[in-house]
């Protein structure tokens, strides 16, 4: 979970200062490029082009290691299957393609602050307006949304160890009934501090 | 200052049972002081008390207003004037980094971009954040956090201040601090609290027990009869496990 919140890094490179929908639809062609244009080479092709652009954004390396490990031991069981399937360019084609696609996502988050993103989104949906959408609510739900992640997971990582400190690692229900109350409880109080800070009135 | 006032107001809550349970006996008061401090028991119903006055409760009979606006029919304009600050900073904290947080609370009042980050960074400044701007808001320390709750509440600049337990989860260092700034704060503030200490720099203080105001009057007297009411034959060499005895 960690390797989508909490990554950005503030900085000045082109790609900091590129605007939101730029960056995002940029992703999104880039993406589609990758998957529809076949063969090795082109995914060669492709994955350089997301290692320029990584290094532009000045991406740290460890970051982007600790961030990509889990993509990559998923693309490389899925380039085994297909070279014991299919044939070792299809497998070659699909482990580049993965790892450029984590690293094109990648790049973007750690150069994209959220709150931008929330103006971009306002942005876009206000013309929703007239259909009885509010932009502010949308973006902030989407805000929240990725924003709970770590907290949900300190969450779940003390229930377990308080469960544990009891020996009853074992039980699902002594682990999975504090958490799913806790969570349940954080929402109401996040909900509360929103109203108290005038949010959403 | 503004004037907080309770008319009877009462708040009751439906057990699932369906059997009717009393959280908050009705209660008048009228606050105009400054520093006002509410302490009492664990569930004895000063948090509900506490939120009453912004609206995040509301009363189940009377009615609670500040300045003349009921905080039921105008909550949102209540909740302008009063800012809320909560015991554990981490459900309060809504946004990635310091900066984006505080310019959450001031996205409805600023709508201007540029101004905006401005406002943010000149009250993270204020707060002696500067530096953590675009620090991630789970990379602070507990006191830092606390802070930067309250810079974001404060940002908008509420004419009331109410905290619930603020310092509750803070070592003593950061509890002086926070509660040095509170009380230094030029807001009405509203207090609840467990140390003593504190509430005792308040200029009226209000001891709640039962779900209703057993003492209401100047701080040193009510902070006794605090005490007294945990531990009538001797406050002082108090030893009772699990209770608070005065320091």
């Amino acid at each position: 979970m960690s390797m989508t919140v909490g990554l950005y890094r503030p900085g000045t490179t082109p790609l900091h200062r590129l605007p939101v929908g730029v960056k995002l639809l940029g992703l999104a062609a880039l993406s589609v490029a990758i998957v529809v244009v076949r063969g090795p080479l082109s995914a060669v092709a492709f994955l350089a082009v997301a290692m320029v652009l990584a290094l532009v954004g000045r991406l740290d390396l460890r970051v982007v290691a600790r961030a990509l490990r889990t993509v990559l031991v998923l693309a490389v069981v899925v380039a085994l299957l297909q070279w014991w399937l299919f044939s070792l360019d299809r497998a070659v084609e699909s482990l580049l393609d993965l790892v450029s696609l984590a690293l094109l996502a990648l790049t973007l988050t750690v150069t994209t602050a959220i709150t931008d993103t929330l103006d971009a989104v306002i942005g876009w949906i206000t013309p929703l307006r007239r259909v009885g959408v509010d932009p502010e609510r949308v973006a902030l739900t989407i805000g929240l949304a990725v924003q709970s992640l770590p907290g949900t997971l300190a969450l779940a990582l003390e229930t377990r160890n308080a469960a544990r400190a009891r020996g009853l690692e074992r039980s699902p229900r002594a682990y999975l009934t504090p958490f799913v109350i806790r969570v349940v409880a954080r929402a109401h109080e996040t909900g509360d501090a929103l109203k108290a800070r005038g949010i959403g009135d | 200052m503004a004037e907080i006032r309770l008319e009877g107001a009462e708040v009751r809550i439906e057990d699932a049972d369906g059997a009717s349970r009393t959280i908050l006996s009705p209660t008048t008061l009228t606050l105009t002081e400054q520093r006002i401090g509410v302490i009492g028991g664990n569930g004895s119903g000063k948090s509900t008390l506490a939120r009453l006055v912004n609206g995040l409760v509301e009363p189940t009979a009377g009615r609670v207003s500040v300045d003349g606006l009921d905080v039921v029919r105008h909550g949102a304009a209540v909740r302008r004037k009063v800012g809320f600050c909560f015991t554990d900073p981490a459900a309060q904290l809504v946004m990635p980094t310091c900066v984006e947080d505080v310019e959450l609370s001031l996205r409805r009042t600023v709508k201007d971009r540029v101004r905006r980050r401005q406002l943010a960074l000149e009250t993270l400044a204020r707060f002696g954040l500067a530096e953590r701007a675009d620090v991630s808001v789970h990379a602070l320390s507990g006191g830092q956090r606390q802070l930067l709750a309250l810079a974001g509440v404060l940002a908008t600049e509420p004419e009331v201040l109410v905290c619930d337990e603020p310092t509750t989860l803070l070592d003593l260092r950061n509890t002086r601090m926070i509660g040095d700034l509170l009380l230094s704060l030029p807001q009405q503030l509203v207090l609840v609290s467990h140390d003593l200490d504190l509430v005792r720099r308040c200029d009226r203080v209000l001891v709640v027990e039962d779900g209703a105001v057993r003492f209401d009057g100047p701080a040193e007297e009510a902070v006794a009869d605090y005490v007294a009411s945990v531990d009538p034959a001797d406050p002082a060499t108090s030893t009772t496990p699990g209770r608070t005895s005065p320091a």
